[in-house]
C-alpha cells in the first residue's frame, strides 16, 4: 500500500514537470501577446505598415526594423549557405579521416562561442578593416548605385550581416555535416565501384538523399540570424533608416528592443512587446518548417535525424 | 578532351572550391579566437579577476564581481532547471507515446528556437516591472529558462539509451518503476545527463540579451539576490560600445575568460562523453 501511494506520487511529480514545460512556453507566448494588445489595438495593421518610431509622440511604426531584420538575415545567409556546404561537404567526405574528428569538433566548439564576442570582433576588428578596405572600395567605386551609397561609416547593414554570417556558419556547417555522414556508406561505395568521380558521388548521391537535413539546417541558422540580438545591436548603427544601402547604418527588431527597454513604459513598452511578439511567430513558423524538413522521410537514404539530431542542434545555441 | 579527363577535371575545381571554403570558414573563425586570446592576455591577470570595475580614467580594475554575478546567475539558472527538465525527461521516458509527451516534446522545440531576448522581455515583464528591480534572481530564472530545451531533450534522449533489456529484467525482478528509475535508469544515464547539464551552462554563461534585460548590470560586489547584478556578458556588451580606450581593452579581457570558461565546459562535456560511451 505505502509502495504504491509513493509510486503515485512519483509519477505525478514526472507528470507536473512535464505539464510545467507545456505551461511554461505557452505562458510565455500567451503573456507576451497579451502586453502586447494595447499596442495592437492602438495601432492595428499601420504598425507594420508605417517607418515613423518616435516614443515621444507615441508613434511606432516598424517597417525600417522589420525590413532591416530581413535584409541582414538574407545577406547573411546568402554569404554563409554557400560556405558552410562546402565546408561540410570537405569534413564530410574529403578530409582524411584522422583530421575529420578534430576539425569537426571545432566547429562545434566555435557554435558554442557567445554571440557578444562575435559582437566584440565584429565592432573591433571587422568594422575598422571594412570601412578602409571593402566599404571605402564600394563607395568610391560603385557609390553611385543605391545600394552601395557611402560614405563608408564600418557600421551598418554590410558589418552586421557578415556577423551574422559568421554565426550562423558554424551550425549550418555542424548540421549539415552531420546529416551527410548519416548516408550509407554502401550507396558511396557502390557508386564509387560504377566508376563515379568524388564530386559525381557528392552531387548525385550525397546531397540529394540529404537535401531535407541541409533546408533544416539553413533554415535554424535564419531562425538564429532573425533572433539575434546583441551581436547585431554592436555593428548596426542603430538609426531608424529603411535599408537602402549596404553601408548605410540601419536597425534590426531585436536591436530596437536591445536599445529601448529601458526607458520604456505604457504603450512604448506595449509596442516593444509587440515587436518580442513579431519575432516569436517568425521564428516559431521558421522552426516549424524546419522540423517538417528534418522529419520528412527521404528516400535514398533513412537520413539519421531521428530525434538525436534535435538535441545536437539545440547545443548549437539559440 | 575526352569525357572522363572532363569529369575529372571538373571534380577537381569543385572538390578546390570546398576545400577553400573550408579554409575560409576555419581562418575566419580561427581570426576571433586569435584576437580574444591576443587581446584578451594583455588584460588578463590575477587583480583582473578579482578586484572590482574602476572608474573612468582610474588605471587597474577587473571584472570580479561580473565574474562572481555570472556563476552566481547561471547557478541559479541551474539549480532551478536541473531538478525539473530531468523529472519532466523521465516522463517522457516513461511515456514515450503520450499526448502529453507529444506536446511537452514540442514545446521544448518550440522553446529552444525562441530568440533568448523574447525570454528576456517575458522575464522583465513579469518580475522586473512588477518588483519594480532589476535582480540576480530574475536574471536566473530567465537563464533557466534558456536551459530548459537543451537540458529536457538531451536528458530524454540519454535516458532512451538505457536498454529495454536491462529495464524489463529491472521489472521481471519485481522492482517498481520507480526502483527502476532511481537505481538503474538514471545512474546508468548520468554520463550523458551530465553532459546535456554542461553544455546548458556553457549557453546559459555566453546569453546577453536575458540578463541584460533582468540583472542589468552593477558596479559594486553583489550581496543580495535582489539587487541588480553585474555579468560577463553584460559587461563585455557595456564595455565594448563604451568611448573609453581602457573598458574596450577590459571588454577583450573579459571576453577571453568567457571564451575559456565555455570551451573547457565544451570539451570536459565531450571526454565525459566519450568516457561514458566507453564504459557501455
Amino acid at each position: 500500500m505505502r509502495a504504491n501511494t509513493r509510486e503515485g506520487l512519483f509519477h505525478y511529480i514526472t507528470l507536473f514537470a512535464a505539464l510545467g514545460l507545456i505551461a511554461l512556453v505557452l505562458g510565455i507566448f500567451l503573456v507576451v501577446t497579451m502586453q502586447a494588445a494595447p499596442a495592437w489595438r492602438a495601432f492595428g495593421v499601420t504598425f507594420l505598415t508605417t517607418s515613423i518610431w518616435d516614443p515621444m509622440r507615441n508613434e511606432f511604426g516598424v517597417v525600417p526594423a522589420l525590413l532591416g531584420t530581413l535584409a541582414t538575415a538574407v545577406l547573411a545567409l546568402a554569404v554563409a549557405t554557400p560556405l558552410s556546404i562546402g565546408a561540410a561537404v570537405f569534413l564530410s567526405e574529403i578530409v582524411p579521416q584522422r583530421l575529420r574528428r578534430p576539425l569537426s569538433f571545432m566547429v562545434e566548439l566555435l557554435a558554442a562561442v557567445p554571440s557578444v564576442v562575435y559582437g566584440l570582433w565584429g565592432l573591433f576588428v571587422l568594422a575598422p578593416w571594412l570601412r578602409t578596405g571593402l566599404g571605402q572600395f564600394l563607395a568610391e567605386h560603385l557609390g553611385f548605385l543605391p545600394v552601395f551609397a557611402g560614405p563608408s561609416l564600418g557600421i551598418g547593414v554590410l558589418t552586421a550581416s557578415l556577423v551574422l554570417a559568421i554565426m550562423v556558419m558554424p551550425t549550418i556547417t555542424a548540421i549539415s555535416g552531420e546529416v551527410m555522414r548519416a548516408v550509407p556508406t554502401e550507396l558511396r561505395e557502390a557508386m564509387f565501384a560504377l566508376g563515379a568521380t568524388r564530386w559525381e558521388v557528392v552531387t548525385k548521391v550525397i546531397l540529394p538523399s540529404s537535401k531535407p537535413g541541409i533546408v533544416g539546417a539553413i533554415l535554424l541558422g535564419l531562425g538564429r540570424a532573425i533572433g539575434e540580438a546583441i551581436a547585431v545591436t554592436m555593428v548596426i548603427g542603430n538609426a531608424n533608416l529603411i535599408p537602402v544601402s549596404l553601408l548605410a547604418p540601419a536597425q534590426t527588431m531585436a536591436s530596437l528592443i536591445v536599445n529601448e527597454f529601458p526607458e520604456a513604459f505604457d504603450l512604448h513598452l506595449s509596442a516593444l512587446l509587440l515587436l518580442a511578439t513579431l519575432l516569436f511567430l517568425i521564428t516559431l513558423a521558421i522552426n516549424l518548417i524546419a522540423a517538417w524538413f528534418f522529419y520528412r522521410p527521404s528516400q535514398t537514404a533513412e537520413v539519421a535525424v531521428k530525434g538525436s539530431l534535435w538535441a545536437k542542434l539545440l547545443r548549437k545555441g539559440t | 578532351m575526352t569525357n572522363l579527363r572532363k569529369r575529372k577535371v571538373a571534380g577537381q575545381v569543385f572538390e578546390t572550391l570546398c576545400v577553400l571554403a573550408a579554409g575560409l570558414a576555419i581562418l575566419v573563425l580561427s581570426l576571433i579566437l586569435y584576437y580574444v586570446f591576443r587581446r584578451g592576455l594583455a588584460v588578463v591577470n590575477i587583480s583582473f579577476l578579482t578586484s572590482l570595475p574602476a572608474p573612468v580614467g582610474v588605471t587597474g580594475g577587473g571584472i570580479g564581481n561580473a565574474l562572481l554575478g555570472s556563476l552566481l546567475m547561471v547557478g541559479v539558472g541551474a539549480l532551478i532547471a536541473v531538478p525539473i527538465c530531468i523529472a519532466a525527461a523521465v516522463f517522457l521516458d516513461q511515456n514515450p507515446t503520450s499526448k502529453i509527451s507529444a506536446f511537452a516534446r514540442f514545446a521544448s522545440r518550440v522553446l529552444s528556437g525562441v530568440p533568448s531576448m523574447v525570454i528576456g522581455l517575458f522575464v522583465f515583464g513579469q518580475l522586473v516591472l512588477r518588483t519594480g528591480s532589476y535582480s540576480a534572481l530574475a536574471g536566473g530564472i530567465a537563464l533557466s529558462i534558456v536551459m530548459v530545451p537543451v537540458i529536457t531533450l538531451s536528458a530524454e534522449e540519454m535516458l532512451r539509451l538505457v536498454p529495454s533489456s536491462q529495464r524489463e529484467a529491472s521489472m521481471a525482478l519485481g522492482a517498481t518503476k520507480q526502483q527502476t528509475v532511481f537505481r538503474l535508469i538514471l545512474p546508468g544515464a548520468a554520463g550523458g545527463l551530465i553532459v546535456g547539464v554542461m553544455l546548458a551552462i556553457a549557453l546559459a554563461a555566453g546569453q546577453t540579451a536575458p540578463v541584460l534585460l533582468t540583472a542589468l548590470t552593477s558596479r559594486f560586489w553583489l550581496n543580495s539576490l535582489f539587487q541588480p547584478t553585474a555579468s560577463l556578458p553584460v559587461l563585455i556588451y557595456h564595455y565594448a560600445t563604451s568611448p573609453f580606450v581602457d573598458w574596450q581593452a577590459h571588454a577583450w579581457g573579459a571576453a577571453l575568460v568567457l571564451v575559456a570558461v565555455i570551451l573547457v565546459l565544451n570539451v570536459t562535456a565531450q571526454l565525459v562523453l566519450g568516457l561514458s560511451n566507453r564504459r557501455r
